[in-house]
This record gives structure tokens, C-alpha cells and sequence, in this order.
């Protein structure tokens, strides 16, 4: 077992904050499901607030903090709209295969 | 001082009327209507005491100015927004808040049964708010508002009986021709302000009258004549007087106030107000006096075959301004003034009269359907014998002391002038007394056409239908006797001497100068002949027309002008439109580009929306491949920084 270095490295949380982001992008594009392609934005949220914690605790600047708190307002009323939006098409539709929701075509 | 108040009762009034009259009483309507003039004429009475009018010494020598705010500041322009108040705007706002104030407490009786009560009331002070801007304003642009609404205010109220054709055109008719004078009046401000860098009255007029009169060829003369275009729209001159006479298919009370005492003689009023450009102006003032002359001479002449009551008044108005327009011309711009303020007691008068006396007929405006009306309308008698008499020029009465102070500087100025306007007194007197005697003696002629039906379809007919001619009620006959007062002793107000710090009044000699009794002996004659042909021989007017039947044809139908303009200016106007600017420009190059550019939007949009493929999964790729792109480009041009 390597020893473990004395403090997390910062290329750590980025490898772990893009990897977050590809699963995020991957959810979005392939899931069929509206709410798991919407839990997916919501990861790709978050993982770029970590990138901007990481980079923030790195060059000891507050911004990154700030930007990150924004981003979680945005998400926070982005969910409450959006799963409104869901609920009501799941009223009307009866579904939430993202592949039937075409009815916008043209 | 505060003069914006003023002309701002008024349009509270209008607001008032104009928002909420449909829900409101009529009595409230009135109070608000009435009684917004009534303080806009009070508050110009405590104005002009407070400014030591009405005290002895020299009120009033400069101009008192308020300045409100800076309008439009563009490069040397600066126009603001100012009010000024001089000797000749206190005569002017005296006149339109009085003689405005008397003419609505009037209307008040007179549409009592006439559909859209508030609408009138709320048009009639909107016009009050104009006439008063117009007068009080103190640059060229500021009148111009003032013009042009009074202008706007005209046309509603022509086609108040908005449901007849006739009335209808008749407002279309006045708005188009005044365009032609407003064209005209705003080329003159578009030169006023290229020579002299100003509208402010002060400083153009300061300016020219620093000049010497050869140094300012040309262009002087062009500002000159493009101001009397103006005036000669709005105050119905030849050639632009056709739209006065059809005006009358308004109500009576409008009539009265914009087409006869107030409205039109703001023309009168701006060439006054431009004296010193006029005076300056080579030439200009000859035109002035020449198209007076030649308006006041033609329009009589119209006057004398007119059956329709309002008509032969509408003419008389013309024929007057013309008498005002042939004073300033010959330099007396004092007296046209003065002539400005009689005419607006008794015109007022007259027309009052007369739609009192179309009242009580119950809609009735032909002359030849009326007569002996003495016996019925006693009070409606007496006042128009006043006005009838002024208008003649009979001596001491208010007409005669302005038109003899016209006459007496035509004949300064040319001899035959003096000549024609004494054969136009002469004329004016007869037609007046014409009209008098048809409507009032003789043997009653409405008997037999009383039930006719055409009579309720006349413009001003009036809802009631009860039989015989009957006086009217007190809120019209009160306003027709102050005027009729205002009309006997309306000419001992010395106007000419009161504006004399501003134009010059020539030396008077003592007595009553010969000119002033030939034109009174003329006057006498007109009367004397009307007396002649309509009470004691009235089978002699028929005769006349008999023999003198071309002539007579040709008066009968005002000279063609009418007909003359329809076939040189509208008729071709129309057909050019409809032949070419409708078939040609209009739907082959207007419409082509209006429709082609729909067109080429709605086959480029038929292209791209083909990517709205309606799969939401597709657009997330999109998404995602945008953001590499975009990722990928700023790397290639080398990062954010």
C-alpha cells in the first residue's frame, strides 16, 4: 500500500471533478429518462463547483466560493422549475420516455 | 404670474370630459366645461390686473415672458417653452377666454338634445387649451403647436355629426386645405430659423428690426410670403377659403367661436405678431393687402345669393377677415386687430343668433322656409338687429370704428382700394339685412314646410318635436345679449390706441373724416336696398335674378371654385393616385417588397426547421458538441487571456 501524501493533492479533486462531469454529459446524452437526464445537469452543476472550490482554495481568492454559491441558487430555483415542468408533462403524458416528447418536431 | 394656468384649465377640463363624460351627468359635465373657461377668463382678468392693466400709466410697454422649460437644444437651436404676455396678447386672450366663456354657456342650451354631450364639451376646451397656447406662446414653434391644434380641434368638431357624409368631408376639406397653409407656415419657420439662428419672438424680431430694409433681398420677402400662406389657410383667404363655408356643417356654437371669432383670425393674429418681417419684407405687404381686398370683395358678392342662413354668415366671415387682412396690408395692423375684436362680438353674435333661430325652427337652416320669426323670438330679434347693425357699419355701433380705421388706411395707402371696400360695406350691409329680413318679417313661410321630413335631417336638427318656432331658453339668450351689448359699445374700447407702443397710428385729424361718411352712406344704402327688396317689394330680387341671370347663376353657385378645384386639383389628384400610385407603386413595387421580404423569411425558415427535430436528445448532443467546438476554438486562438 503507497503511502498516502500528506494532504489531498489539488489534481485530485479536478480528476474527480472531470470525472464527474463526463458521467454528467454521458447522463445527459444517453439516459432516456427526463429525471435522470435532469439529475445529470444537475451533476455537471456540481461538478464544476468543485473545480471552482478547488481553484479557489488553490490561489486563496474568494471568488470561486461566490460563483459556487450562485450556481447553487441558480440550480436550486433551475430544479424547481424544472420539476415542475416534469410533473406537468407526466400529467399530460402519461410518460417520461424523452424519446416521445417530440411533439415540437419543425 | 403663472400664465401656464390659463390654457391648462381648459385641458383639465378636456381631460376631465374627455376620460370620464361618458359616466357623468350632464350637469356635471357643464360645471367642468363651463367652469374651466369661465376660470381660465377670470385668472386673465387677475393677470392682467396684477400686471396694472386695468390701472392708469403704461402697462404692458415689453413683453412679460415666463420661461417653463428648454423644449429642444441642438446646436445653436434652443427653443423653449415660454409664455409671453404683451399688449396684443392681453387683446387676444381677452377675446378668446370672453367671447369663449359666453359661446359655451351658450352650448349648453344649444345641445341639450344632441347626442355625445361630453364629446363636444371635451373637443370645445381642448380648442380653448390651443387657442390659448397659440396666442400666449412666445416662439414660432410653440404658435405652431397652438396652430396646428386648433387646426385638429376644427376638423373633430366639423365632423361632429361624425354619422353624416356631408359633415364628414367637410372636416376631411378644411384639415387637407389647411395643410397647403401649414406648409407653407412651417417652410417660413424652417427660414426663420436658418437666418436668424432663433424662433424666439424677441430676438428675430429684435434682429430685423436692427436691419435695414435693402439688406434683406430676398429671403425676407419668401419668409414674409410663406407666413401669409399660413394665415391665408387658416384664415380662409382666396384661394384657400373653400373649407370656411362647408364648415359650417358643425354645430352652430362652433361655428361661433373657431370659424368665426376666434380660429380663423389667428392668421390675422400671426401676421400681426410678425409685423416687423412684414414691414421688412419687400413687397410682401402689397400681397397682404391685395388678397385682403380681393377676399373681402368676392366672398360679399358670394354672400348676396346664400339661402342658407349659416352660409350667408360664413361668407360675411371671409369677407371680413379679407377687411382685416386689407387693414394690415395697408400698414394699419392696430386696426385690423381692433377689427379682430369687434368682429369676434358681433360674428359671434350673428351666428349664435343664428342657431337660435335654427333652434327654433327645430333644425330649419333655409331662408326661404322662414320668415316672420318677430313675433316668436323677440329676444333672438333684438340681439341680431344689434349684430346686423354693427356689421353694416352703422355709426357709433362697434363695426363702424374698426372698419372705418381700415378703410381710412386703405385710403391712404390707394384711393381704389378705399373704393372697393366702401362698395363692399355697401354689399356686406345688404346681405346681413337680407338675411335679417327673410328670417324675421314678412309673412311666415315654415307653415306649410314645418312637418316636411328634410327638415330633421338637416345637420343641427334637434330631437324635439314639438310644432312652431319658440324662443330659446336662458342659457342661450343670456350669452346673445352680452354680446349684443358688447357689439353696440364694443368699439369705444380704443384698441388702436392701446397697441400704439407697438405699431404706429397715423395722426388722426379731428372729426369725422369724409371717408368714414361715405363708407356709413354705403352702409345705409345696403340696408336701405335689403329693406327695398324683402319688405316692401319682394317681388323685385326674383326679377333681378331674372335678368341679370348669368351673373346670378354664377354668385348662386359661389363661381365654380368649388367645381374649378374638384377638376384641376382633386380629380387628377385622385385618378393619378388610383392609376398609378395604387396599381403601380403601391401594389406592384410596395407591396412586392413588403410580401417579398415575408417570403424570403419563410423559405429561409423552411430550411432551418428542419434542426428542430423535436428529439430532445438530439439537442443535447447539439449542446454538447457546441460546447466542444467553442472549447476547442478559444484553445486554438491561444486561451482566455
Amino acid at each position: 500500500m503507497p503511502a498516502l501524501p500528506p494532504s489531498v493533492p489539488l489534481s485530485w479533486y479536478l480528476t474527480l471533478s472531470l470525472i464527474l462531469f463526463v458521467l454528467g454529459i454521458a447522463g445527459f446524452l444517453f439516459r432516456r429518462n427526463i429525471i435522470t437526464v435532469f439529475m445529470s445537469i444537475e451533476l455537471m452543476l456540481n461538478a464544476v463547483n468543485l473545480s471552482f472550490i478547488t481553484f479557489s482554495y488553490k490561489l486563496k481568492q474568494v471568488d470561486g466560493h461566490i460563483f459556487s454559491f450562485f450556481v447553487m441558487v441558480v440550480a436550486a430555483a433551475e430544479a424547481a422549475v424544472g420539476l415542475a415542468i416534469i410533473l406537468t408533462v407526466f400529467k399530460n403524458r402519461q410518460t417520461l420516455e424523452i424519446d416521445e416528447l417530440s411533439s415540437l418536431k419543425n | 404670474m403663472q400664465l401656464w394656468l390659463i390654457p391648462l384649465l381648459p385641458l383639465a377640463g378636456f381631460a376631465v370630459n374627455g376620460l370620464l363624460g361618458r359616466r357623468l351627468p350632464k350637469a356635471a359635465i357643464n360645471a367642468v366645461a363651463v367652469g374651466s373657461v369661465l376660470l381660465s377668463f377670470l385668472w386673465v382678468l387677475k393677470t392682467l390686473s396684477a400686471l396694472g392693466v386695468f390701472g392708469g400709466g403704461h402697462p404692458l410697454e415689453h413683453a412679460y415672458t415666463e420661461h417653463y422649460y428648454t423644449w429642444i437644444q441642438s446646436g445653436m437651436l434652443n427653443i423653449s417653452v415660454d409664455f409671453a404676455i404683451d399688449r396684443l396678447t392681453a387683446v387676444m386672450l381677452m377675446i378668446v377666454t370672453g367671447v369663449g366663456f359666453l359661446i359655451h354657456v351658450y352650448s349648453v342650451g344649444y345641445m341639450a338634445h344632441e347626442g355625445g354631450y361630453y364629446r363636444f364639451f371635451a373637443y370645445l376646451n381642448l380648442f380653448m387649451f390651443f387657442m390659448l397656447v397659440l396666442v400666449l406662446a412666445a416662439n414660432f414653434l410653440l404658435l405652431f403647436v397652438g396652430w396646428e391644434g386648433v387646426g385638429l380641434c376644427s376638423y373633430l368638431l366639423i365632423g361632429f355629426y361624425f354619422t353624416e357624409k356631408f359633415a364628414t368631408d367637410a372636416g376631411n376639406k378644411a384639415f387637407i386645405v389647411n395643410r397647403i397653409g401649414d406648409f407653407g407656415f412651417s417652410l417660413a419657420v424652417f427660414l426663420i430659423v436658418i437666418h436668424f439662428g432663433s424662433l424666439d419672438f424677441g430676438t428675430v424680431f429684435g434682429k430685423v428690426q436692427g436691419m435695414p430694409v435693402e439688406s434683406s433681398a430676398g429671403w425676407m420677402t419668401a419668409i414674409a410670403l410663406l407666413l401669409f400662406v399660413g394665415a391665408v389657410g387658416k384664415s380662409a383667404q382666396i384661394p384657400l377659403y373653400v373649407w370656411l363655408p362647408d364648415a359650417m356643417a358643425g354645430p352652430t356654437p362652433v361655428s361661433a367661436l373657431i370659424h368665426a371669432a376666434t380660429m380663423v383670425t389667428a392668421g390675422v393674429y400671426m401676421v400681426t405678431r410678425s409685423s416687423s418681417i412684414f414691414l421688412h419684407a419687400h413687397g410682401a405687404l402689397e400681397v397682404v393687402a391685395i388678397i385682403g381686398l380681393a377676399t373681402a370683395f368676392f366672398s360679399a358678392t358670394v354672400g348676396l345669393a346664400q339661402t342658407d342662413i349659416k352660409k350667408v354668415y360664413a361668407y360675411s366671415t371671409v369677407s371680413q377677415l379679407g377687411y382685416m387682412f386689407l387693414g394690415l396690408g395697408t400698414g394699419a395692423f392696430s386696426a385690423g386687430i381692433f377689427h379682430v375684436m369687434t368682429h369676434a362680438f358681433f360674428k359671434a353674435l350673428l351666428f349664435l343668433g343664428a342657431g337660435s333661430v335654427i333652434h327654433a325652427m327645430s333644425g330649419e337652416q333655409d331662408l326661404r322656409k322662414m320668415g316672420g320669426l318677430r313675433k316668436y323670438t323677440p329676444i333672438t330679434f333684438w340681439t341680431l338687429l344689434c349684430a346686423s347693425m354693427a356689421i353694416s357699419g352703422v355709426p357709433f355701433l362697434s363695426g363702424y370704428f374698426s372698419k372705418d380705421a381700415i378703410l381710412a388706411s386703405a385710403y391712404d395707402y390707394a384711393p381704389w382700394m378705399y373704393w372697393v371696400g366702401v362698395f363692399t360695406a355697401g354689399m356686406t350691409a345688404f346681405y346681413v339685412f337680407r338675411a335679417f329680413f327673410m328670417a324675421f318679417f314678412g309673412e311666415p313661410r315654415w307653415k306649410t314646410a314645418e312637418h316636411h321630413a328634410d327638415g330633421h335631417s338637416e345637420p343641427d336638427a334637434h330631437g324635439h318635436g314639438h310644432g312652431g318656432p319658440h324662443e330659446s331658453p336662458a342659457s342661450m339668450w343670456i350669452p346673445l345679449a352680452i354680446l349684443a351689448v358688447l357689439s353696440l359699445v364694443g368699439g369705444y374700447i380704443n384698441i388702436p390706441k392701446w397697441l400704439e407702443p407697438m405699431f404706429k397710428v397715423p395722426e388722426e385729424a379731428p372729426g369725422i373724416p369724409w371717408t368714414a361718411l361715405v363708407s356709413v352712406a354705403a352702409g345705409l344704402i345696403g340696408i336701405g336696398l335689403a329693406a327695398w327688396f324683402y319688405l316692401i317689394s319682394p317681388n323685385v330680387p326674383e326679377g333681378l335674378a331674372r335678368t341679370f341671370s348669368t351673373p346670378y347663376r354664377w354668385i348662386y353657385n359661389k363661381y365654380f371654385v368649388d367645381e374649378f378645384y374638384d377638376s384641376l386639383v382633386v380629380e387628377p389628384m385622385v385618378d393619378g393616385s388610383r392609376s398609378l400610385l395604387w396599381r403601380v407603386v403601391d401594389v406592384g413595387s410596395i407591396d412586392g417588397i413588403v410580401n417579398g421580404t415575408g417570403k424570403t423569411a419563410r423559405n429561409i425558415g423552411g430550411l432551418l426547421k428542419r434542426i428542430q427535430s423535436g428529439s430532445i436528445r438530439s439537442y443535447a448532443a447539439w449542446v454538447v458538441l457546441g460546447s466542444i467546438v467553442v472549447i476547442i476554438a478559444i484553445t486554438m486562438a491561444g486561451g482566455v487571456r
